[in-house]
């Protein structure tokens, strides 16, 4: 039996898809662990209406940090599991072995788990927003830059998850990795947030953020293509 | 590109250091089309590091692994895509089904079609358990799998580490069947087992 003989070889773009396909098919699979990162995102960024004060004036000039340190700290949780399974159970060979390039199939991995991750984060922000007295004019702009941002943290995260695939307990390690790198997404994050309540434009910091989203997705998924190999040995 | 010479696998002279431990000590292996390997050795004596560093996960300290005539170091993407691994994980996930797993993996390689996929399943005789999550699957029945994904892969070169494990009587047989069937149709196939292989025109490779 040659299964190869005629066989049409898979290109990279629908290997690509494939992963990205079995990455969200996979995630709903296990629904309670997709929806971990959000629950947690609610869960922090309501306490702080809780404890400070309920003065809406007071919550709305603090809102952008909340949102964003929540964003960033939820996103977190998710990163550590970004090849872990993978590697454990020989996917990671696979994929390094099916002639197909590693950094793309790397990048179909972020686009997922941001898929799973990331978006569902975007979608709580007019809830979260409005918990925090965020004007309703500035939730296109919260959404957007949380969607850019998270997405940037995916890319960031796949390299940091990457390179700790070695160490056993790697979230701590995880976290001192890419919490500094995280930090102008968290900068150009809040302020747009903070321009969007002010009413002011926030073309600036947008556009800064989605060139930081670009470079890292053209960048880390070699990056963390290389360590991926570098784990296998 | 220059044309491929049909030359198989040759392993020269590989050497690999693992921390202080002299694991490969200038192993020598020619291994052209359409021959079947059985690598052999005790525990430890190197049989998973040889087949990781003919994959190449492993990059030896001195010598090369050359395939039909180039060496593996310069073919990179489109050598693996030559080359089919069964490690010591199927790398399945519990909560695909068994089709869906080996429709991916595969899928990450060349179009495969349904019958393919039904045709191969019930060689590997487990054609009933295709649909059902693989986490509800045997070890045995998980090999299998993995096997179908080797059969499927449309591969020349099969690696195969101790690809009897868990497997029953009437596996193993099945199994060595397939490899010998796979060398015989111009393939090679390198397995290591403790168990001998029983099938036709197999040759030994003894670590020490």
């Amino acid at each position: 039996m040659k299964a190869g003989d005629g066989a049409v070889p898979t290109g990279m773009l629908a290997a690509a898809a494939a992963t990205f396909r079995r990455d969200v098919v996979l995630a709903f699979r296990r629904p309670g662990q997709m929806f971990q990162p959000v629950v947690f995102f609610l869960i922090v960024t309501t306490l702080f209406p809780l404890s400070l004060s309920p003065q809406l004036s007071q919550l709305r000039d603090i809102s952008p940090g909340i949102l964003w340190v929540g964003a960033l700290l939820s996103s977190l949780l998710a990163l550590e599991s970004l090849f872990r399974a993978d590697m454990e159970d020989g996917t990671l060979e696979q994929w390094v072995i099916s002639g197909q390039p590693l950094a793309v199939q790397v990048l179909a991995r972020i686009l997922a788990h941001w898929t799973v991750s990331g978006l569902p984060l975007v979608a709580a922000a007019p809830l979260v927003g409005a918990s925090l007295a965020v004007p309703a004019t500035a939730f296109g702009t919260t959404m957007l830059v949380l969607g850019l941002g998270t997405l940037c943290l995916s890319g960031l995260g796949a390299a940091g998850a990457a390179l700790t695939l070695g160490s056993r307990r790697a979230s701590v390690l995880l976290s001192l990795l890419v919490l500094p790198l995280a930090m102008p997404i968290l900068i150009f994050g809040a302020r747009s947030v903070d321009l969007a309540i002010l009413g002011e434009p926030t073309r600036g910091p947008v556009l800064l953020l989605s060139a930081l989203t670009i470079l890292t997705l053209s960048l880390t998924p070699w990056a963390a293509a290389s360590a991926v190999r570098i784990s296998l040995e | 590109m220059t044309a491929p010479t049909q030359t198989g696998l040759q392993v020269q002279g590989v050497h690999l250091w693992r921390g202080e431990r002299h694991v490969l000590r200038g192993v020598h292996l020619d291994a052209p089309l359409g021959t079947f390997w059985h690598v052999r050795g005790p525990n430890g004596a190197g049989k998973t590091s040889l087949l990781r560093v003919v994959a190449g996960f492993l990059w030896p300290e001195d010598g090369k692994v050359v395939w039909n005539g180039q060496e593996t170091r310069n073919l990179g993407d489109e050598f693996g895509a030559q080359m089919a691994c069964l490690g010591h994980e199927p790398a399945l996930k519990a909560d695909l089904t068994a089709r869906e797993n080996i429709r991916y993996l595969v899928g990450l390689r060349r179009a495969v079609k349904d019958y393919e996929l039904d045709a191969a399943f019930a060689r590997l005789g487990i054609a009933e358990h295709a649909d059902r999550p693989t986490r509800m699957l045997s070890a045995g029945q998980k090999r299998r799998a993995a096997m179908v994904r080797v059969l499927l892969s449309g591969a020349s070169l099969w690696l195969l580490d101790e690809p009897f494990t868990n497997l029953d009587v009437a596996g193993v047989e099945l199994f060595a069947g397939l490899l010998a069937e796979h060398a015989a149709g111009g393939g090679v196939v390198l397995a290591t087992t403790h168990q001998p292989i029983l099938a036709p025109g197999v040759r030994t490779l003894e670590l020490a």
